[in-house]
Formats: C-alpha cells, sequence, structure tokens
C-alpha cells in the first residue's frame, strides 16, 4: 500500500509518528472486542467506585435490625443482609476497596518485582542468583497459602491482607522482567552507555525498565483480577478485610451462612467479584496482543 | 602532532574462560597513541581489534573475560590498577567510544535529543536546558541539518550515517583526550563513509583529541590515520606511520593484507587471497602466529616467537625475515 493510500485510510496525513502510532493503537482496541469487554467492565468499576456515595440508595454500613433479611424488593433492589444494611449500597462501596486492592498490590508487587528481577537479570553472577533464588523459593508456596500465613502472621485487617499478596506477586513480575533483562543488557546502547561511565542504576532504570514495560503491563493488568480474588479469599477466611467494612469476600463469607435461606446475601458479592476478576483478565489477554509488536500490523 | 604518548599499551593479554578452553583474544598486545594523532589498528576479523578497545575502557564482557597481564598507560596513568569507580571517572569524559552500528548503539524507545541530553548530565551537572543547548550546539558541529528537529526524533526515523554523527556528538560532547572508534563506518553505505571519516578527523584536529580507530579497510587507513598498527590473531605484529608501511610493509601479512586489496589495472581478474585460515584461538600455533599461512615461513617460525625489530624511524615489525623496501 503507498503512503497516501495509508494516510487516507486512516485519516492520519500530517501528524507526527508518535500520535499515528497512538491512534493506531486506539484503534486496535477499538476493533478488539475482548478488549472493549474488559475496559467497559473496569470503566464501570471505577465510575462506581468515584460515584459510590451518589450512586448508593443507602449507607453502607448503618444497622436496621427490623428490614434484616429482606428479599430483594423495591426499596432494597439487592435485599439485606443479616444486619439489615443494603446490600448494593455494600457492593457499590466494595468497589471503592476493590480498586483500592487492585492498585495496591500491583504497584507494590510490580514495582518490587520489576526492580529486583532488573537488577537479577542485569548483574548476573552472584548477585542475580541469589535474587532469583530467592524468588523461586517464593513461588515453590501455592500463592494463596503462603498469602494466608503472611496475613495471619502480621494481624488480620486488610492492609496486612495487601502487603501480604503483593508479596506474593513480587516472584512472578521478577522472572518476567529478568527473562526481559537478561536479553537487553546485551544490546549494544547498554555498552555504549557503559562506556559513557554510566552507573549500574543509571542503566537499569534507563534502559532495561523500559524495555520490560508492554510485559508488565499486561501482567499487571491480569494480576489485579488475581489480587482482587485473593483478597476475597481472604476475607472470607477472615484474614482480609473485617467487618462491617464493605469488602465483597467479607460480604460473600458472612452470606455463606443464610446461603440456603437468603441466597441474596452471598450471590451478589460473590458475581461482583467474578464479573471484575473475568473484566481484568480479557483485558490482560487483549492489551498483551494489542502491545506485540509482532502481531500488530 | 605532539610526540608525548597519550596512550600505551603494553605487552597486553586479555583472555576469555569458556567451556571449550581459554581463548587468548589478546595475547601481548603493545600500541602507542601520541597525542592528537589517529592510529588505525588494522586486522581480520576476530583478531582482538574490538576487545583491544574494550580492555583499555575496562569493559571486557566478564565472566567469561578477564585482562590477565599487561599495562595500559593513558597520560602516565596504568588503567589496569584502577577501581571501577575511578574507571568510571575516565570514562566518557577522558576515553570515549563510538561502536560499529550506530543504529542499535541508541536505545530504540527514546527521542534522541533525551538520550543526548542524559548524556550530557551524566558528566556535567548541568540542568536540562543547558544540557539541551550544549546537544544542540554538538549537532550543529557534526553538522546534522536542523538539529532542533533531530532532538524530537526517534533512532529509526534516522538514517545510518546521522546516527553515526549523533553518536560522535555524543562521544565528543564531554571533550574526551582519546576516542576509540570501533569501524565507525563498517555499517554504513560506501557514500556517507568518507563523510563520516572526515567529519571525525576535523573535529578530533579542532579538540588536538587523538583517535584509536579499529577498521579492517586499509583504504579508510590511508584516507585517515596517520599511524597504523596491524593486529593478527591477538597480536599487533606490524606498527609504523602510514606512509613507511604502506610503502614498504615489512610483515608478510601486511604484505598479504595490501595485495588483496583489488588492482582494477591487473587485468587477469582473480582477486588475491592468502591461504589458509585465522588460527583456532584456543590453541593457537606455536612460535609466529602466522607461520602456517607465510610463505616465508621456516622451522625458526614454528618454535620462536619473533620479537619486534626496528626496520626503520618509527616502524616495528615482529618477524624474523622482514622483507626489505
Amino acid at each position: 500500500m503507498c503512503p497516501g493510500a495509508a494516510a487516507r485510510n486512516y485519516g492520519l496525513r500530517e501528524m507526527s509518528p508518535w500520535m499515528k502510532d497512538f491512534l493506531f493503537t486506539i484503534r486496535l482496541v477499538y476493533r478488539n472486542t475482548l478488549a472493549m469487554a474488559g475496559i467497559a467492565i473496569i470503566t464501570c468499576l471505577v465510575l462506581v467506585a468515584v460515584f459510590a456515595p451518589l450512586l448508593a440508595p443507602y449507607s453502607p454500613i448503618d444497622i436496621s435490625l427490623d428490614e434484616r433479611l429482606s428479599p430483594p424488593s423495591a426499596s432494597h433492589i439487592l435485599g439485606t443482609d443479616e444486619m439489615g444494611r443494603d446490600i448494593l449500597s455494600r457492593v457499590i462501596y466494595g468497589a471503592r476497596i476493590s480498586i483500592r486492592i487492585a492498585v495496591t498490590v500491583v504497584t507494590i508487587g510490580g514495582a518490587v518485582g520489576s526492580i529486583l528481577g532488573a537488577t537479577a537479570g542485569y548483574l548476573r553472577g552472584r548477585m542475580g542468583s541469589i535474587i532469583m533464588r530467592v524468588m523461586d523459593m517464593i513461588l515453590a508456596f501455592p500463592a494463596l497459602v503462603l498469602c494466608m500465613v503472611l496475613a495471619a502472621a502480621l494481624g488480620p485487617s486488610l492492609n496486612n491482607a495487601l502487603l501480604a499478596i503483593a508479596f506474593v506477586q513480587i516472584p512472578k513480575y521478577a522472572r518476567l522482567v529478568h527473562s526481559q533483562a537478561l536479553s537487553l543488557r546485551e544490546k549494544q546502547y547498554v555498552l555504549a552507555a557503559r562506556s559513557m561511565a554510566a552507573s549500574t542504576p543509571w542503566i537499569i532504570w534507563h534502559h532495561i525498565l523500559p524495555g520490560c514495560l508492554s510485559p508488565v503491563l499486561v501482567l499487571a493488568t491480569m494480576g489485579m483480577g488475581e489480587a482482587i480474588l485473593l483478597a476475597a479469599s481472604l476475607s472470607f477466611i477472615g484474614l482480609g478485610a473485617q467487618p462491617p467494612e464493605p469488602e465483597w469476600g467479607a460480604m460473600v463469607a458472612m452470606g455463606r451462612q443464610y446461603l440456603m435461606d437468603h441466597w441474596w446475601l452471598a450471590t451478589f458479592p460473590g458475581l461482583a467479584i467474578l464479573v471484575v476478576a473475568v473484566g481484568f483478565n480479557i483485558l490482560g489477554d487483549a492489551l498483551r496482543d494489542i502491545l506485540d509488536p509482532r502481531l500488530r500490523r | 602532532m605532539g610526540e608525548k604518548l597519550l596512550l600505551q599499551v603494553e605487552n597486553l593479554h586479555t583472555y576469555f574462560y569458556t567451556l571449550q578452553g581459554v581463548i587468548k583474544a589478546i595475547d601481548g598486545v603493545n600500541l602507542c597513541v601520541r597525542e592528537g594523532e589517529i592510529l588505525g589498528l588494522v586486522g581480520e576479523s576476530g583478531c582482538g581489534k574490538s576487545v583491544t578497545a574494550l580492555s583499555i575502557l575496562g569493559l571486557v564482557p566478564s565472566p567469561p573475560g578477564r585482562v590477565e597481564g599487561g599495562r595500559i598507560l593513558f597520560e602516565g596513568e596504568d588503567l589496569l590498577a584502577k577501581t571501577p569507580a575511578e574507571m568510571r571517572s575516565i570514562r566518557g569524559s577522558r576515553i570515549a567510544m563510538i561502536f560499529q552500528e550506530p543504529m542499535s548503539s541508541l536505545n530504540p524507545v527514546f527521542r534522541i535529543g533525551d538520550q543526548m541530553i542524559e548524556v550530557i548530565k551524566l558528566h556535567k551537572k548541568v540542568s536540562t536546558g543547558s544540557a539541551r543547548i550544549q546537544a544542540l550546539e554538538m549537532l550543529h558541529e557534526v553538522r546534522m541539518p536542523d538539529p532542533e528537529a533531530v532532538l524530537a526524533k526517534y533512532p529509526f526515523q534516522l538514517s545510518g550515517g546521522m546516527l553515526q554523527r549523533v553518536m560522535i556528538a555524543m562521544a565528543l560532547s564531554c571533550e574526551p583526550s582519546l576516542l576509540l572508534a570501533d569501524e565507525p563506518t563498517t555499517a554504513l553505505d560506501v557514500t556517507v563513509q568518507a563523510q563520516i571519516l572526515n567529519l571525525m578527523k576535523d573535529l578530533i584536529r579542532k579538540r588536538n583529541a587523538a583517535v584509536l580507530l579499529i577498521t579492517h579497510a586499509l583504504g579508510v587507513v590511508a584516507q585517515t590515520c596517520d599511524a597504523v598498527s596491524v593486529m593478527y590473531a591477538g597480536t599487533a605484529v606490524e606498527s609504523g606511520s602510514v606512509e613507511s608501511i604502506f610503502r614498504s610493509p615489512a610483515h608478510p601479512y601486511t604484505r598479504g593484507l595490501m595485495e588483496c586489496i583489488p588492482d582494477p589495472s591487473r587485468k587477469s581478474g582473480k582477486l588475491k587471497i592468502i591461504p589458509g585460515t585465522v588460527p583456532d584461538p584456543v590453541n593457537p600455533p606455536p612460535g609466529c602466529r602466522f607461520h602456517p599461512r607465510c610463505y616465508k615461513a621456516t622451522a625458526t617460525c614454528s618454535q620462536i616467537r619473533p620479537d619486534p625489530v626496528r626496520v626503520g624511524p618509527d616502524h616495528v615489525v615482529c618477524c624474523h625475515y622482514p622483507e626489505e623496501g
């Protein structure tokens, strides 16, 4: 295709290459149904979290005992729980907690893991081996079991649970970045930077980490869904969010006792977990395809 | 051209320890670069030219590589005795290097400007603004058309020649007194090669800096350099001024290299070659490294390693039977 035709097709004449590439990415996302579905779900989650006070018909923690365990109705669309709290309001406020979980875990786990992996991959040698063997040791434990142990040791609270989950996520990022760093360190621009007296941290920060960005981005997106699931699991067994916090996992845990006669207690927060986790996962999948330069054009 | 020695490499040995054995990439190399001089380092691929340059900067990939012996005197200081921190203060600011492929010497994900500014800031405690002005000045000096626009471009948007200009600008931005140029024009179009070489020569003369120009093209040496060292299989076999070496090559290998340059006036049509192949660096032949391929080789050559012999003013050769005239 001649350049003129390309410009006509995309309406991208007279634009900087960066802008062109950015718009092209947007187009790819737009054409990718899965990505759009993921983005729609995540956007809804964010909007609900931001506007929770406006959207929620009731307070998420106010108890009203005479309305306890009432089934879905016009006044309480998703019913009420064993304390008479409105489940819809609690699910809406729960979105805020979920976002906090996703962002905290991925930021801590991704940052620490990427830096460790890049350092190990760039230095190699003894230091690199030590870092990566420690990562392997962490990976050798089932994630959930290790989370439980750490969260229990730190004491049951949402923040401690988040720390535990972030810790367990570190090796995944470390391994991903490590393998990427091993190939990046052999690039001539790294040698050129060293010949210009660049220090090791400088090279890791300027040349190794930026090259690992796109796979980390994909892993982080998928990791958000997993973090929400793990946090819900910890809350379910009482090691995460404590009542009356409207955390979805904790809500499912409380509703479990009433599941036979009052199904709405556990079902709606459970559905919220499902939808959000799936949303992050399909967005991650789609991002992987979109960011892969071999699949782009 | 000053007579003072700027860089003196004495009996350098750099080995690589691999599973196949010890590769003696550099096995006793002697070089000297005078102030303001352009020294050409010539030889076939794999004879240790690039490793020599990396050894000087202390950047031999380690493991598996290690500088095992010798001295590298730069402005009177032994670089091999320096701590890593001291070496870093020398790299870039006193000795800079440019590489063979300009396309891979720059990180593809950052703009040219960002990379130049970062490097200038690495050496001089200046603000981003004044680093940017300096980058513009440097680009102007390497005769880059429209430097302002180049700063905003990514490496893939420039041609190889343009990128090599950027690399030269970056290397010279901190006023080094020695520039190591590792085949700076090999990856470029022939039409651009001369431009880049002339540009380098001009800038170097202006700064009274010296260059160690690594190349395998004798034409480049003849056009650019003041002196030449010829390397073969990890050793320097002959060195001298460009004039004396091109007029009267004393080592059979140097002579062979010159004869390999195609001569259109000769009608016979066949290209000359040097018979045989470069020796295995793990088990190099005893005695003179070149004797298995040498038409003059005798029993002495296969047993005793030749010492440097002076055959003229500034002209030294490592051969038992140097050629005359």
